[in-house]
């Protein structure tokens, strides 16, 4: 079954990339078809496996300061900044729709 | 910007708005269109644009990390000299090292005489060149850097085969550790749950050191194990007979090349005739290892890959229009086809309608696949002996003819199903192929028991002598070339 339109726009907005092209759909279509391949695994009564070391507790350290104060190494990288702040443009304003969107799924 | 002062225009070049060859040129426009005013008597027109270059050069490294990953760091507390940074796949994701933005990574052995003697020009006019094979992948830099002896040893990264891939492809032994064994912190994640940093070194025993200076409890990584780690010199076994080597027949895999298989045999042949016991295991999920990984990796990748956003490091775009439409641009820019095709499946696969069918049924795969391997070791098997790759290293004109996921596919079924259960494995170097191409084979062992694999696959190392590549470069540079191992080779 082929993936709608909906979903391909669904899904440029969720992961805030695009199909760019054609074989970019198409990547995505062979992607599904390969995954569909795990249905032929009888998984009954398997429970689903997060972590090879679940069997093991979790390491939680104390929660002290042991390190930090280097705003300037983190500042560095940042290509917008004022002060000590990483400078964004307004955010609470949605990714235009399909129609508005300079996106290759418009007119599919 | 010619009017702005030292400290605006320095700002400016820091933030990338003016390139210091811009600049340059703007300058060196300027003192053309004033020449009436006669103040220079001489322009330093080429030296000047050079210089420019080479600031250029220096801005352009762009991402300074701001920290050491902490196996690099423990490398450097122990006074290893870092020669550098070594090529790879964008983010890691690739079998050939050939989908990075910095270009493909040429195997070494292309200019061996061992392959140049063996490969038959097909015309006058071939060019040499383009004949060249790939490293494999990911890690490949590090591979070509460590078989091509500008170094000791290479780190690399093991999320499907990695690090044993690019190995097996460039002669070269490529531990991947237990997940839990080696910090992750400063790792770029791929897939939490699998990635492991790699070692690749020139022989088993450098591994062995290497993996002492790594392996240990980080407490910047929670996933690493708290046991007490105590570093290892191998023995030299000499007595294989209490050794129980299992064959999965599932690694019998289609496109398996019959040069591969036959010395996969001759391998469970040296073990049986030196007394060891080597039968035939199954690993019935063997075949469902690569779908599982591939929603799994995808799924993950979609979430690792959210911090690419521009804001605090790395590429950004100039659009402002607002904060999403900045992610959007940025991460349209910034990533290759490969890395957007898997976020995007990734978030496929973890949509509401589609969570339960993709991803968690992937993880209920993972544990039948883990559970394979615990059944084969809990029956009396020590070690698991396999081929790492398909075939030997083709050609790269021939590798990118197929896309990226559709190798990543074909390339990891045999290295894939070790990163899965966590279990640690390494590639060997077994012999030269027909065309003159290294050939490695794979141990896989138990959880942290990397001594017990390390030791057998130092005892293969030794039987099987694997010949020393003949570089022409190197010989120049070193006269010294160790002569003893051109003694009779595996094959």
């Amino acid at each position: 079954q082929k993936v709608t339109v909906e979903v391909l726009d669904h899904l440029e907005r969720l992961a805030l990339v695009d199909f760019r092209d054609a074989e970019g759909v198409e990547r995505l279509q062979k992607a599904i078809q390969f995954a569909d391949q795990l249905h032929e695994v009888n998984t009954d009564g398997v429970e689903p496996m997060d972590s090879v070391l679940e069997d093991r507790c979790l390491y939680l350290r104390e929660d002290d300061v042991t390190e930090g104060n280097c705003t300037k190494e983190l500042l560095k990288n940042a290509r917008e900044k004022v002060e000590e702040y990483f400078v964004a443009p307004p955010g609470n304003i949605p990714l235009p729709k399909l129609e508005e969107r300079e996106t290759f799924l418009q007119g599919s | 910007m010619l009017r702005a002062s030292v400290r605006e225009v320095s700002a400016a070049l820091k933030e990338g708005h003016v390139t210091p060859t811009e600049l340059c040129q703007q300058c060196l426009s300027l003192i053309k269109s004033t020449k009436f005013l006669n103040a220079y008597v001489t322009v330093a027109e080429e030296t000047a644009l050079k210089q420019a270059e080479e600031s250029e050069k220096r801005h352009r490294r762009g991402y300074i990390s701001p920290y050491n990953a902490t196996v690099v760091q423990k490398l450097l507390d122990q006074g290893a000299v870092l020669l550098g940074k070594t090529n790879l796949d964008e983010f890691a994701m690739g079998s050939g090292s050939t989908d990075g933005i910095f270009g493909p990574v040429r195997n070494p052995w292309s200019y061996s005489r061992q392959y140049k003697g063996k490969s038959v020009p097909k015309s006058h006019s071939e060019d040499e060149e383009s004949n060249w094979v790939i490293t494999g992948g990911s890690s490949g830099g590090s591979a070509a850097a460590v078989s091509s002896f500008t170094c000791f040893a290479a780190l690399g990264s093991d999320t499907g085969g990695s690090t044993r891939n690019p190995a097996a492809h460039c002669g070269v032994v490529g531990l991947k550790p237990t997940y839990g064994l080696i910090s992750r912190h400063g790792l770029i994640p791929l897939v939490n749950s699998m990635d492991v940093p790699g070692i690749l070194t020139r022989c088993v025993d450098d591994a062995a050191i290497v993996l002492g200076s790594l392996a240990g409890h980080d407490p910047k990584d929670s996933t690493t194990i708290q046991d007490n780690f105590k570093p290892f010199e191998l023995p030299n076994l000499t007595d294989v007979s209490k050794l129980s080597i299992g064959i999965p027949k599932e690694y019998h895999a289609p496109g398996l090349s019959s040069e591969i298989l036959a010395l996969w045999s001759k391998a469970a042949d040296l073990f049986k005739n030196a007394g060891a016991k080597v039968i035939e295991v199954s690993l019935p999920h063997t075949c469902y290892s690569i779908v599982c990984y591939h929603v799994l990796c995808t799924a993950e990748v979609a979430s690792n890959m959210a911090r690419f956003d521009g804001l605090e490091y790395g590429h950004r775009s100039d659009m402002n229009k607002s904060t999403e439409s900045l992610y959007a641009a940025t991460r349209r820019e910034g990533f290759n086809d490969v890395v957007r095709g898997r976020i995007l499946s990734g978030n496929f696969f973890l949509l509401k309608q589609n969570y339960e069918n993709y991803f968690i049924k992937a993880q209920k795969v993972r544990r039948l696949i883990a559970n394979d391997f615990v059944k084969v070791f809990r029956s009396g098997v020590d070690i698991l002996l396999t081929p790492t790759t398909l075939s030997d290293a083709v050609p790269y004109m021939e590798f990118i003819k197929e896309d990226n996921r559709t190798r990543s596919a074909q390339d990891d079924i045999l290295t894939q199903a070790a990163n899965m259960a966590g279990l640690p494995a390494i590639n060997v170097p077994t012999a030269l192929s027909k065309r003159g191409l290294p050939v490695g084979l794979q141990f896989i062992g138990r959880s942290f028991q990397e001594k017990q694999l390390l030791t057998v696959a130092k005892w293969f190392e030794k039987q099987v002598k694997f010949p020393m590549i003949q570089l022409e470069e190197v010989k120049r540079h070193d006269r010294n070339v160790f002569q003893y191992q051109k003694s009779a080779s595996f094959s």
